[in-house]
């Protein structure tokens, strides 16, 4: 590996500025929180999330922040994602892969409607707070 | 347990920032004798008093950490420098700083291995506390110096992920090209 200097370091931040801004939740009122632990990462849950990013690139989608967290405890229908929108109820999704994650962006995203054929889970309502975590 | 070098450079580094340490340096020189470590801090200090409990296990600064009776990590260190065949010595100024210098020899078979350097320095260069810290890595022909102030300048701020993640190609790039 060739010695990267301060200058190229600060080029690469710059290269990759988009896809920093994407994890950012700064602003932003939407969420899509993918479980990427090794239950859902051994499912596919890096391709979901690299389609995640690329459709929300593709729709030139800016306030929806995409971050991952561990496993969520469903690790039957990994990959699992949630999806916390205001005024719509934060929603679990199991088995997201590609064509799921699209549809999601589609419909709950842009469309606000749920998609019910691969709901599974709310949040518990004793973990979560009053507004649904927002 | 402490397998490593860069084990106790985390260790003795973590004790500056906890002595309010604003300035911090810390340099790792590898020769053919000796593998030295000094990290300078300008935190609270020691006194003549304090230094000469610092190496006893059963010692701590009181308050420090609640519930624990113990203080080991220069102890372990003492122990592991005089088994390889290094030392380790402390100067100290109440209110002006502690300098901690160690020293491992490379050939004693009880030398621990280096460790993994660039998570360690990653962890230090993003610590909440580190203030203004400065990591220089010297080989005999080679080095490179780290500057959190500069660095935090490119990249801002550290506690982002993807920041730290350009951050470790960062240092694993200069630790590649050391020679």
């Amino acid at each position: 590996m060739a010695k990267m200097t301060l200058e190229e370091l600060r080029k690469l931040r710059e290269e990759k500025q988009e896809a920093l801004e994407k994890r950012s939740i700064e602003g932003k009122d939407c969420r899509i929180i993918i479980g990427m632990g090794t239950c859902g990462i051994a499912a596919g849950a890096k391709e979901t999330l690299s389609t995640f990013l690329s459709v929300l690139d593709e729709e030139k989608i800016k306030h929806v922040a995409i971050t991952q967290t561990g496993c969520m405890g469903l690790c039957y229908v990994e990959p699992t994602v949630e999806v916390i929108l205001p005024d719509m109820p934060p929603v679990i999704y199991g088995k997201v892969d590609a064509d799921v994650a699209r549809k999601i962006v589609k419909e709950h995203i842009l469309g606000k409607r749920l998609v019910t054929d691969h709901m599974f889970d709310r949040p518990a309502a004793d973990i979560i707070k009053q507004d649904g975590g927002r | 347990m402490h397998i490593a070098i860069t084990d106790y450079v985390l260790e003795v580094v973590q004790n500056a920032f906890e002595a309010n340490s604003t300035e911090t340096r810390v340099v790792l020189q590898e020769t053919a004798e000796a593998f030295a470590v000094t990290v300078t801090d300008n935190g609270k200090g020691m006194s003549e008093e304090v230094m000469k409990r610092v190496l006893d296990p059963f010692s701590t600064e009181e308050g420090k950490h609640p519930h624990r009776k113990v203080g080991l990590g220069l102890s372990f260190l003492n122990q592991a420098t005089e088994l390889a065949g290094g030392e380790l010595t402390l100067r100290s100024e109440v209110g002006v700083g502690t300098t901690v210098r160690f020293t491992f020899d490379p050939a004693s078979i009880d030398t621990p291995p280096l460790g993994d350097v660039v998570s360690t320095f990653m962890t230090l260069l993003a610590h909440p506390k580190a203030g203004s810290l400065v990591i220089e890595r010297k080989t005999e022909t080679d080095g490179y110096a780290l500057d959190r102030k500069e660095l935090i300048g490119v990249l801002g701020d550290l506690e982002m992920s993807g920041n730290l993640h350009l951050l470790k190609e960062y240092i694993a790039s200069q630790e590649a090209a050391l020679s």
